[in-house]
């Protein structure tokens, strides 16, 4: 199981992935925006998308969970 | 006592300053300086800015989000409203180059500085521009005369125009959504990025391609036009530092342009300006191939520009002072008439200038950091001015752009003014966020740009 934390503070802009996703390592989850710029948060080794924690304009601060994946 | 009938602060009384940040701090310092009374706007995430406390008044507007915000332009104006300000000046960006605002701010009876919304609409749309500007008689890059319908249509127009092309938002501005394909995949993939970028941040999905110029110096002209639509142009700067598209160091006047050009492009930017009946000041950026001696119109800016200090340093204006004195229908300052005398002749004014943008960011890969900021201390002395929009005990949050300061420096040449912001570069202490200004130094240690021979590709090269 993996935990993807946000690396920074900064908007949830769109969410890509669903809960359920069978996801390739690199796959895109959400990308966020943060001071006019767009990162995409990718996931970390292939499997299952298990929990998504965020939701289209959340405000994420740094360390917060954004998806479980296996 | 009441102000001089007919005086600035009698025309103009009181300000809002629709922006936030170190532009709207430096626009309320002129305000004072002129006696005029400054209202301020802000969102709940910049309560603690020092351009809040710094203005006469201040009006909380809404959260932090822009759209929620300093775009929100009814609660602007309902702020300008409860405040009797008699006019605003949008600073750039948020609504600064909006028509529709620029149009609602006359409506309500207030005083717009800026130009008029029919020159804003004319150089917004960067298609139409383009279109207009060919037919001034300004060069213009082969592109697109019509948005880009579609992927299809995007490389069919990329092989008549011929690669590498930059894909553009024809809404757009700040360098955001725009990208270079060197080759139909490389189309592919970037169309449906920009479109989507086009939409998200100037609500227009309308793209167009433009020849790209791989080796090109991003050179500007400041114009103002006066009450009576004579415009003049005062001086040129040299943009090309920039990362994903966004500038970090501009300079003035632009290095090693010999006088034929820098006439040339002074003359262009004054058509450009008749062209579209401008008012106010202004910026006309054009792409020079110094190698070809020729330069390509790119675009206008109907409004004030990040990087207007370096021009303020060596020509001695203050450019904020000559928009309120256009809006308030006065003349411009007497000196703008030598400097456009220099100008024609492509001559340039005594001494020079740099900025360098100090953003809230990582040096290594240009990546945002916001946070709180635990000390902050300016650098300062001669011929060092710094535009700063936060201080120590500020939060950097993730909703605005990652600009911190400007860091300015004038100099008797050149090299004095590039030692004077090496050495101010070591001097500005900023913890908390990360900050570029180890790659500001690594930048002003370049032998390249010490020598003043770059070019856009200048920042890639040093982090390629």
């Amino acid at each position: 199981m993996t935990e993807i934390r946000a690396e920074m503070v900064a908007n949830v802009w769109k969410v890509v992935a669903a809960e359920g996703d069978e996801l390739a390592d690199g796959d895109t989850l959400v990308i966020l925006e943060s001071m006019k710029m767009e990162i995409p948060v990718l996931a970390e080794g292939s499997g299952k998308l298990t929990r998504l924690a965020v939701a289209e304009g959340d405000v994420i601060q740094e360390g917060d969970l954004i998806a479980v994946i296996g | 006592m009441q102000p001089a009938r007919g005086s600035l602060p009698g025309v103009l009384e009181s300000v809002l300053v629709a922006n936030r940040g170190e532009i709207a701090r430096r626009i309320i310092a002129t305000l004072r300086r002129l006696g005029i009374r400054s209202v301020a706007v802000y969102s709940e995430a910049d309560a603690g800015l020092p351009y809040v406390r710094e203005a006469d008044e201040a009006v909380l507007i809404g959260p932090a989000p822009p759209a929620r915000s300093y775009l929100d332009a009814g609660a602007i104006l309902a702020a300008a409203r409860r405040t009797g300000a008699r006019a605003v000046h949008p600073g750039y960006g948020f609504l600064a180059e909006n028509a529709s605002f620029a149009s609602q701010v006359a409506a309500a009876g207030l005083i717009w500085v800026g130009p008029p919304p029919a020159a804003i609409e004319a150089a917004g749309d960067k298609i139409a521009a383009r279109n207009l500007m060919a037919a001034a008689g300004v060069p213009v890059a082969a592109g697109s005369s019509s948005p880009v319908a579609d992927e299809a249509a995007a490389e069919a127009e990329a092989a008549r125009i011929g690669y590498p092309v930059m894909i553009k938002a024809a809404a757009g501005g700040g360098g955001i959504g725009m990208s270079v394909a060197r080759d139909p995949a490389a189309l592919r993939a970037g169309f449906g990025t920009a479109r989507s970028r086009a939409e998200r941040f100037f609500a227009s999905p309308a793209i167009l391609l433009e020849r790209y110029i791989e080796r090109a110096r991003h050179v500007e002209v400041q114009i103002l036009g006066d009450r009576d639509g004579r415009v003049l142009a005062v001086g040129d700067r040299d943009c090309s530092a920039q990362r994903r598209h966004q500038k970090v160091a501009e300079e003035a006047p632009a290095p090693g342009l010999d006088p034929g050009l820098r006439a040339a492009l002074a003359a262009a930017a004054t058509r450009a300006g008749e062209a579209v009946g401008y008012r106010g000041a202004g910026t006309v950026e054009c792409l020079v191939d110094v190698e070809a001696g020729d330069f390509v119109f790119l675009e206008m800016n109907t409004r004030l520009q990040v990087e207007h200090p370096v021009t303020e340093l060596v020509t001695g204006l203050d450019l904020v002072e000559q928009q309120l004195r256009v809006a308030a229908g006065r003349d411009l300052d007497p000196a703008v008439h030598g400097l456009a005398a220099l100008a024609q002749v492509g001559f340039t004014p005594h001494g020079h200038a740099i900025e360098l943008r100090v953003y809230a960011e990582d040096p290594l890969r240009f990546l945002p950091s916001p946070g709180l900021i635990t000390a902050w201390s300016e650098p300062s002395g001669p011929g060092v001015r710094v535009d700063a929009g936060y201080e120590a005990g500020n939060e950097v949050t993730p909703f605005y752009d990652p600009l911190l300061a400007k860091l300015c420096a004038w100099g008797q040449d050149r090299a004095a003014a590039l030692d004077r912001a090496r050495a101010a570069v070591d001097a500005f202490v900023i913890t908390g966020p990360k900050t570029n200004l180890p790659f500001l130094a690594e930048l002003l240690d370049d032998d390249g740009f010490r020598r003043g021979s770059y070019d856009t590709s200048v920042i890639g090269r040093l982090r390629s």
